[in-house]
This record gives structure tokens, sequence and C-alpha cells, in this order.
């Protein structure tokens, strides 16, 4: 959820900051959900081309494998929708040690 | 996302205005759709929804799958009173992660010194309260006991849709607000809305207790409502 009680870093002003100051950067959002999620639909990420990052889309159980598929987006430019959970074993090599599962959509901030 | 409406998505939330940052999963175009443009956005429903219930969520559209990202503006606490309950509740406000506001005119009670994290204001919540533009993302507290302070901040509280209004004073006392504040034309339905007594039925008795109470209330009127 966006509303919150969290004063959390503005991850969306630090990408913008980012941005203004040359950086190459994309921004990752937890777009949905399934079972026990460590952080909430609308959590964000952002990630510069030499892999610094800032934020949480997981609480750390999948945050090296956005960054390295964010720089991938940063490169080509092109959006990706990447999905994490321990049922996914397949097309992913990390899990959620939750049990539970995320969706997570990496755009270029161009 | 292009870089300018990044920079318009943090200017609009920098000013507490309710923005909805709405992507294509598939191409990650992004457009930007404020409260008053949702009547006649193609996402209407999706996006009322949205903003009513502060949650973000994907929808089928006709060109694919969208992320709607609504950022609605953090809660911000108004209090009438700068009493004891009120220089606890400010404290426990900030731990929370509330910007807490505190109106009295009564200037001996109205000091930063007790009020360390909160913004005072020593004026009558009529020349208070209209510049703090409360809205549908405030919580609203009258702390007095003074009919004279109270009343009219009440009124203009629930002119402005807060989410949450409560009012200190028992049953009895409330039962006579609530007769005047009917006398001066506010429909029942507003009236129900008034917490009062306020706060969580915890048995609190001190004033660091009730401000816990009113926190816990307010919380729970917040979530509540974003649930449903």
């Amino acid at each position: 959820m966006s509303v919150s009680l969290s004063t959390d870093t503005d991850i969306l002003r630090e990408a913008e900051a980012w941005k203004r100051a040359g950086r190459g950067v994309a921004i990752a959002t937890v777009v949905e959900t399934w079972g026990s999620a460590p952080r909430p639909v609308g959590s964000h990420l952002v990630i510069d081309e030499e892999g610094n990052f800032l934020g949480s889309v997981s609480g750390g159980c999948v945050e090296g494998a956005v960054v390295s598929e964010a720089i991938d987006v940063i490169g080509s430019g092109k959006a990706k929708l990447l999905e994490f959970g321990v049922a996914d074993e397949t097309a992913w090599r990390v899990g959620l040690s939750c049990g539970g599962k995320i969706a997570v959509h990496v755009v270029k901030v161009a | 996302m292009d870089l300018s409406l990044l920079a318009r998505l943090n200017e609009a939330r920098a000013k507490r205005e309710a923005i909805a940052l709405v992507t294509a999963l598939a191409t990650g175009a992004a457009r930007l759709v404020t409260r008053e443009d949702v009547a006649g956005d193609l996402l209407a429903v999706e996006l009322a929804e949205a903003f009513r219930t502060g949650k973000s969520m994907v929808v089928e559209t006709p060109a694919g799958k969208a992320f709607i990202n609504v950022h609605v503006p953090p809660v911000k606490l108004v209090i009438i009173g700068a009493v004891h309950i009120s220089q606890a509740l400010t404290e426990i406000a900030r731990i929370a992660g509330l910007d807490s506001v505190v109106v009295d005119p009564r200037t001996a009670f109205a000091t930063a010194e007790r009020f360390p994290n909160a913004r005072v204001i020593a004026e009558w919540p009529d020349v208070a309260l209209p510049p703090l533009k409360l809205d549908h993302y405030t919580a609203f507290v009258a702390l007095t006991h003074d009919p004279k302070i109270d009343d009219p901040a009440i009124l203009h509280a629930l002119a402005k849709g807060c989410f949450y209004i409560g009012a200190l004073g028992s049953r009895k006392t409330h039962a006579k607000r609530l007769e005047r504040l009917a006398s001066a034309g506010v429909v029942d339905a507003a009236l129900g809305a008034i917490h009062a007594p306020i706060g969580l039925d915890i048995g609190a008795v001190s004033p660091a207790e009730i401000a816990v109470s009113i926190l816990g209330e307010i919380i729970a009127t917040m979530r509540e409502k974003r649930r449903a």
C-alpha cells in the first residue's frame, strides 16, 4: 500500500535525484504479492547502472536478482516483469524464505 | 518512465495531492492520473477504488495488464487543545510516522516547549484551521473540553471530510455536544461518525494511556476504511 505510517527513505525522490545527477536509473516496483510476502504492493527499489540500490522489494530475499535484471533494463530500456517465489524454482534460482510469491516490475527512468 | 513524469509525481506527493501512476506492464508506458481526472478515465472504476482504499493493484485493460500505483498523502494529525493528552499523543504519533499539528488559542498552553514533536498554532480554530487544509487523509481530534474552542473546529473537520474525527468527553458531555452540532445544522450521519467517548476502550486512565487509545482508534479507522 502506498499510504503508510512508515517513514521509509523516499525512494522515488532518490530515483529522481539519481537521474538528475546523470546516473542510469531503473525503478523496481512490487506489483503483486501472493501469500506472506515481506513487502507490500507498491514497494520500490531504485537501482543505478553500477548496481547501487536503495529501498526494498522483499526484505533482502531477491534484491540481488532484481538488481542484475535492472541493470539489463537500464541497458535495453525495455520494461521487465519478474516473478519470484518458492514454487517457481525453474525460472528463478532465488526464492522467498517466507514461502510467499511476488511479481516485480522494472522500468528504466529515461 | 520519463524523468519529467517522475518529477511531476514527486511534486504532487510533496504537495499532499493524491495521484496515481498507471503503468502498462508489457511496455512500461506510464501516465499520471489525479483524483479530479478519474471520472473521465478508461479505468475510472479501478482508479476510484484505488484512491478510496489507498491500495495499489494490477488491473486488466483492453491493451493488457496495467499496474495502478496510487499515492495518497501520509496521514496528518490535527489536535485541538494543547493539553496533557496532546503532549503524549504528539509523541507517540511521531513514532508511528504521523505529522501532528496542535491548535489552541490559550497561549499559556500552546507553546513550542511543551510540544517538541508538533507544530503548535496559538490561534482560534477559525483562524488556524483553514490554512492547514484538512482533508480526507487527516485525523482530527478535539481535546479542550471547551465548546467555544472544540465545536467550531469539529464543524470544520466534518465539512472537510476528515477520515477520523474524535472528541474528548463523557457520554453526557457528548450528548450535549451532539445537540449543539445538530442545531448548527449537522446531519445525523455526520454526527454518528464522530468518535466519542474518544479512543479504543482499553480502560485508559492517564493522559498517556488515553493518547494510546486515541492513536489505536485512528489506526483502526484508517485500516478499516482501506480494507473496506
